[in-house]
């Protein structure tokens, strides 16, 4: 993943500062390339499906326009949207400073405990005050989770890679010791936690809908993580650390606090989506309260060239195609390893379509 | 005159975007010699030798060698038909040793990994041949920048060449260093190979080649015989104007002592000792060498001066304050320029714009930035000044870097060092890449710094650059300063004497 020759001058550069017309025509192959990767992918899951003896020509149907039936579907997707932009937004920060955090699955469970903690006491504050600070709760707990694997990164040069991915395993046994323990809720048979306070919840954009506002959240959040790293000088000081730790040293940034930065903000991403899964869709904790969204993140921003813009989109199509997948399961009868295959196709497909748009970008 | 040349390349083109950096070049090489080619930062030399061994794709034109049009997709591919080039910046692995380095993307690891004994053997055998010097199992990252050269040029001996293309391979080399490579490559000639030879230094042209090209703005304006011409003529050829060699200075005394360094001491990244008790002074209004042998402790002194290396022991004051162990940004900030030894490694960062690199350093101050957000607008037009006073050849400022030929990229760090407004610059190798034209010009402005009141110490391992611009210069040898000389070419034998560890009175810094 590092980048090994400094010194190759047919490589492209594209993190280069671009003049408003190259950076629209870059956005746009950013956008375009997650698309067509996913094009190629579902042509190879068509086919597929067509050798297991299934109709090939359903996965496009079935995964594509079937998520698209009514607003109520489209809803759906952008609720699996909003964890997958949250964190793939966030871990773009990582990547782009060569962090390499795995471990968005972990802050994620950890900003659900912190936000159900928030969520399930302090009644009687108003919806203004109490559904915000659920937010906060959960980002605040993301961000000193990944804390810690920064901590150990930048005092004892510990890999984040394994860290993180300690750290994952501990989050979700924590979890569980507490919905089967201190905080489980003793009338429910299943363990779970107690229910939060409605002025907690996150509030839905339509009545009747599960979609929540946390969707409006991570894009404006995705944005302005592109602006910090764009505009800001935090970012450009990140980028540097993250491209050439040596220059940055002898330009005078300091290294290990620019690590904490982006290892924090991509926790804090992570652990926000994990109070948005608790406070706007299942108003408890559990168990098992996310499907992956921590490692499909990771796929989002690989996806997204790690630019948070491009995540947004990038971000969108997984979750299209998560739902499209469960549509497909129940639907046509495939079984769900099949799935798993084409998702991985998807993957595989991303990391071949990066190659490719780096070379779009030389002629861009 | 052979009827069918050796090497011939036709009319070839390339542009990057807007940039055409070979404009229709035609040139010939010819079986068994040694053919320099010489020309001005970005004229397209490097483009056109990388286009030869396969890194970069012609749009147009044609290469025929030994007699075939070829067309290569890879190095690889150039490797095979026995084309290989070392490059003007090292394509080495840094964390690798030479062998594996060698041995990278050659077919099957496996089968590899079995005769790794056998790649040692062939390695140390190569070695030996052409007095190389190179341990197989030597780390890449632990090489000074000679020992790197020397692993990358027998990396290419390694797999096997009829034509060896050298980019700038004596930019890094200290004079001894040279000596050897130049008369490797006289070996290299005599056992049947052909050798294209990239270089800023013209005596070293003068001195090797059979015959010499020019080039400008993606062309060869002309080919000569290396009897029938002379360095002040191809300086012409190739600047368009005569190029001074020799300086004019003011005689000022210099002035208060601006950086002061007693009895530093300091270790390698290794962990062995690499400057051992230096002390001097530098004053303002004069130009302070270190002259030396790569290795002798000058990248150590200078990185423990920027704060980049810890200080074990002694002390460095800057106008009067102690910056010992001052973490870099506070040394930055305390009116200190620094242009690195390693341009890549410390000075720029390759994939990001002109604009960026500019403000590396002063990336969250005023006027670049205001209330945490950069202030693009005011970056770029300070670039673009730099730019166009230091005639960095770009596009433009949102250009990557990295994109920019070599001589350009060190001349935008030395106008970024220089804008700085420092006390005190500290430069490892000023002219590093820089084409004759353009060193007259960033000497005259190190000499101008200079006589605006501010002190410089000038490490290199190039006596010319030495002479020409310092008031004074040291030795160092061994982590040690052993003498103090004026710049006085008529005391060239005691500088080498000293170089060599040579001297007859007790270390002066002992
Ligand atoms: N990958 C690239 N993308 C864009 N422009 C490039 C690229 N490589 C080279 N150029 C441009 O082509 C021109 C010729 O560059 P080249 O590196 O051949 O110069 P050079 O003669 O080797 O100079 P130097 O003496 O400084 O090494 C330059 O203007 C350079 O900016
Ligand atoms: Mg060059």
């Amino acid at each position: 993943m590092a980048q090994v020759n400094q010194g190759v001058r047919e490589t492209v550069y594209p993190q280069a500062a671009q003049p408003l017309y190259r950076t629209l025509s870059q956005i746009a192959i950013s956008a375009v390339t997650p698309i067509a990767a996913v094009l190629v992918a579902l042509a190879c899951g068509a086919a597929l499906l067509w050798l297991n003896g299934f109709n090939g020509s359903d996965i496009v149907t079935v995964m594509i326009f079937g998520s698209f039936q009514d607003m109520r579907s489209v809803g759906e997707i952008l609720l699996k949207a909003t964890p997958l932009i949250l964190i793939g937004a966030g871990l773009c920060v990582a990547f782009r400073c060569s962090i390499w955090n795995i471990g968005a699955e972990g802050q994620l469970y950890v900003g659900a405990i912190a936000a159900t903690l928030v969520g399930t006491n302090f009644d009687g504050l108003s919806v203004w005050v109490h559904a915000p600070l659920v937010m906060l709760a959960g980002a605040l707990a993301g961000a000193a989770w990944a804390g810690i694997a920064g901590y150990l990164k930048v005092r004892f040069q510990a890999s984040e890679i394994v860290t993180t991915i300690m750290l994952n395993y501990i989050a979700l046994i924590l979890t569980s010791y507490l919905v089967t323990g201190p905080m489980r809720d003793a009338s429910a048979a299943y363990p779970q936690s107690a229910r939060l306070i409605r002025e907690a919840w996150t509030p839905r954009i339509v009545s009747d809908m599960r979609l929540h506002i946390g969707i409006l959240v991570a894009i404006v959040l995705a944005v302005a993580l592109y602006i910090f790293l764009q505009r800001s000088s935090r970012g450009f000081a990140l980028r540097v650390v993250g491209l050439n730790p040596h220059a940055a040293r002898y330009a005078g940034m300091q290294v290990a606090r620019n690590v904490m930065i982006a290892m924090c903000i991509s926790g804090a991403m992570a652990g926000l989506a994990g109070a948005f899964e608790v406070a706007g869709v299942t108003h408890r904790l559990y168990q098992n309260i996310s499907p992956g969204y921590g490692f499909e993140g990771i796929a989002v921003a690989l996806l997204a060239g790690n630019n948070p813009l491009a995540a947004i989109v990038s971000g969108g199509l997984f979750a299209t195609l998560r739902s499209g997948s469960e549509v497909l399961q129940i639907t046509s009868q495939v079984p769900q390893v099949l799935v798993l295959v084409i998702q991985g196709i998807v993957i595989l497909s991303v990391v071949a379509f990066a190659k490719l748009r780096d070379i779009l970008r030389i002629v861009a | 005159m052979s009827q069918k040349p050796f090497l011939r390349i036709d009319n070839i083109r390339k542009r990057f975007g807007p940039i055409i950096a070979s404009d229709g070049v035609s040139l010939e090489i010819e079986e068994g010699e040694i053919h320099s080619l010489l020309g001005e930062n970005g004229a397209g030399k490097s483009v056109l030798m990388s286009m030869i061994c396969g890194m970069v794709r012609p749009d147009e034109g044609e290469i025929v060698f030994k007699g075939q049009s070829v067309r290569f997709n890879s190095p690889r591919e150039a490797i095979r038909q026995r084309i290989g080039m070392v490059h003007q910046h090292f394509m080495l692995v840094p964390n690798l040793t030479v062998a594996e380095n060698y041995i990278l993307g050659q077919g099957s690891a496996l089968r590899v990994i079995n005769d790794m004994d056998k790649v040692h053997a062939r390695i140390r055998e190569l070695s030996d041949r052409y007095a190389l010097d190179v341990r197989p199992d030597a780390i890449i990252e632990d090489l000074s920048v000679g020992e790197q050269q020397r692993v990358e040029i027998l990396k290419v001996l390694f797999h096997g060449i009829d034509l060896l293309i050298l980019d700038e391979p004596t930019a890094v080399l200290t004079p001894q260093e040279t000596d050897r490579l130049l008369s490797l490559m006289g070996d290299l000639v005599k056992d049947g190979k052909t050798v294209v030879f990239i270089s800023h230094k013209l005596d070293e042209v003068m001195r090797v080649s059979n015959r010499i090209s020019v080039m400008r703005d993606g062309r060869v304006v002309h080919t000569v015989n290396v009897g029938e011409t002379n360095a002040r003529e191809l300086a012409r050829m190739m600047v368009g104007r005569d190029v001074r060699m020799e300086l004019p200075r003011s005689p000022e005394p210099p002035g208060r002592i601006v950086l002061s360094v007693e009895n530093m001491t300091c270790r390698a990244e290794t962990g062995l000792p690499a400057v051992r008790r230096v002390s001097l002074d530098v004053r303002a209004g004069e130009i302070v060498g270190i002259a030396g042998v790569s290795g002798n402790g000058q990248t150590e002194l200078s990185l423990a001066l920027a704060g980049l290396l810890p200080v074990d022991s002694g002390r460095v004051m800057l106008n009067g304050k102690d910056i010992t162990g001052l973490d870099p940004a506070r040394i930055n900030a305390s009116s200190f320029s620094h242009i690195p030894e390693d341009r890549h490694k410390h000075g720029i960062v390759v994939s990001m714009s002109l604009s960026e690199n500019t403000v590396l350093q002063r990336y969250d101050q005023k006027p670049f930035a205001s209330r945490g957000m950069l202030n693009r607008r005011v970056i770029g037009e300070h670039t673009r000044d730099l730019i166009k006073r230091f005639r960095v050849k770009s596009r433009d400022e949102n250009q990557a870097i990295g994109a920019l030929s070599g001589g350009n990229q060190q001349k935008l760090v030395v106008a970024r060092e220089l804008a700085r407004n420092p006390d005190f610059i500290l430069v490892n190798q000023l002219a590093r890449g820089i084409d004759i034209g353009a060193m007259e010009f960033v000497m005259e402005e190190m000499l101008k710094q200079r006589d605006s009141g501010r002190a410089i110490l000038l490490i290199s391992t190039e006596l010319e650059e030495l002479f020409a611009i310092c008031d004074r210069i040291l030795v160092m040898f061994h982590g040690e300063i052993l003498g103090d000389l004026p710049p006085d070419r008529t005391r060239l034998d005691e500088l080498g004497l000293l170089m060599a560890g040579q001297t007859e009175q007790p270390a002066l810094a002992g």
